[in-house]
């Protein structure tokens, strides 16, 4: 299994093909539903997010809380389907690269290609596994969603797999 | 007469939720185990081994098998000889998924369908009751995840469309759940009745352990088809091809209208979490 660190090279992304496992060292930043509406909004008013989007890896979950003893809860992806109305918009204006889980449609395929970024699935319901692999959680945006909020999180090797890579292929 | 305190039930369901929310059913990993082995798809089977040993990490050091630690829902069939004496039945079922969601470390995962605010304590519990005989409470408790309760459907056949269409039904709603389910999933199809008892009954037939068959020849002839072609659509594990796209299928019918065949279709991701107990 390769292991690349975040955020990824353009060497990095060019040499990913869909069906690679890949192992990921780094910060990636979680949001899912309410935390994309909210991005949307903040988009659409013209205002500045409160993270920079340019070369971020979003990790579509939301994790469990975090016992005393560890970094993070249980933090597997959720279905990315239900972002795809979101991840282009996000691509387009210099989003790094997704992970989630599931198929996506073709406009964030086409997006992905275009912007030269990557979508990696990780296995979903593989919540402990993962987030063991997190090793320090923050929240930094929308703490009011609880668990839906932006959390920025440090991880080390986190297993992935290329789902769709930047040539337009699919591991689907 | 038996009498029983509802705050029994309550901590009855605080135990059932703690521990379902860490653990797979065994015949859930059983299920898993026998899909790892046979798998011979090289990503599917990379997919399968991680769940296997998500598994394992999240019984040994108790966490949360999967981040959705669900809504909880609760069947209840309550034999007719008891008398509940307490708080009400809601409540105790209520303050006993609060208290474990809360001390479990799980996720809330409820929230208002129009302004989406979290509840905050993942109340309140669907609770299913049923009048039964004898003196006894039978508790099912099934934290149910969303990304799978997603891609359910239901049906309202012509009678004329009988089984194939029912085995139809069936293998439709999951190849269009396609990879967003989480495969392999565990199917639960409710057959006849009404648009809502047969909903009930498809997630009746989840609290069933995987491989078991109906005890009715015919319904046991509808799982076993159903599987069969579920199987051959390759979808397999995350949906990255394989060789397991469903782990089992289980039915439950009731007698439906003349004029009417009610299918619902309850897919159910491979975290398969249920745990049942009799008070």
């Amino acid at each position: 299994m390769r292991k690349f660190n975040l955020p990824l090279t353009e060497t990095d992304i060019l040499s990913l093909r869909a069906g690679d496992s890949v192992s990921l060292s780094g910060v990636i930043l979680t949001a899912r539903d309410c935390a994309h509406k909210k991005i949307i909004n903040i988009l659409d008013s013209g205002e500045k997010l409160p993270f920079e989007l340019k070369d971020a890896v979003i990790y579509y979950a939301g994790p469990c809380p975090a016992k005393p003893d560890k970094a993070s809860g249980s933090c597997g992806p959720t279905t990315s389907a239900r972002m795809e109305g979101f991840a282009p918009r996000l691509l387009d204006m210099g989003l790094g690269a997704i992970i989630g889980k599931g198929e996506m449609n073709d406009e964030t395929r086409e997006a992905l290609k275009r912007n030269k970024s990557v979508y990696f699935a990780a296995i979903g319901g593989a919540g402990a596994l993962y987030g063991n692999a997190i090793k320090k959680s923050e929240c930094i945006a929308f703490p009011e969603l609880l668990s839906e909020a932006v959390y920025r999180l440090e991880v080390e090797d986190f297993p992935v797999i290329v789902a769709y890579d930047s040539f337009g292929g699919s591991i689907y | 007469m038996r009498k029983i305190n509802t705050v029994e039930i309550e901590n009855k369901i605080y135990e059932m939720a703690l521990r379902a929310g860490v653990n797979l059913t065994p015949s859930c990993i059983e299920a898993l185990n026998f899909a790892c082995e046979v798998e011979s798809g090289e990503a599917a089977r990379f997919a399968l081994e991680t769940l296997v040993d998500n598994s394992v990490i999240a019984h040994e050091e108790n966490m949360p098998v999967c981040q959705d630690t669900g809504i909880a829902v609760v069947i209840l069939e309550i034999g007719q000889g008891v008398f509940l004496e307490g708080k009400s039945l809601t409540a105790a079922v209520n303050d006993g998924v609060r208290r474990a969601y809360s001390d479990g470390y799980f996720r809330k995962s409820v929230c208002d369908p129009i302004t989406r605010e979290n509840t905050g304590d993942n109340t309140p519990a669907v609770i299913h009751t049923e009048i039964v005989d004898g003196e006894n409470i039978k508790i099912t408790f099934m934290p149910k995840g969303f990304g799978s309760e997603n891609m359910s459907k239901l049906y309202m056949l012509k009678p004329a469309q009988g089984v194939e269409g029912i085995i139809n039904c069936i293998v439709e709603t999951v190849k269009l759940a396609g990879s967003r389910p989480c495969p392999p999933v565990y199917v639960g199809v409710g057959i006849g009745g009404t648009f809502d008892t047969c909903a009930y009954l498809a997630k009746k037939a989840l609290s069933r352990d995987i491989g078991t068959a109906n005890p009715r020849k015919e319904i046991a002839e509808i799982e076993c088809e159903a599987l069969s072609r579920i199987n051959k659509l390759k979808i397999g594990c995350q949906g990255f091809h394989g060789d397991t796209t469903a782990l089992g299928v289980s039915c439950e019918y009731a007698p439906t209208h003349i004029a009417g065949l009610p299918v619902a279709v309850n897919i159910q991701c491979h975290c398969v979490r249920c745990e049942k107990e009799v008070l």
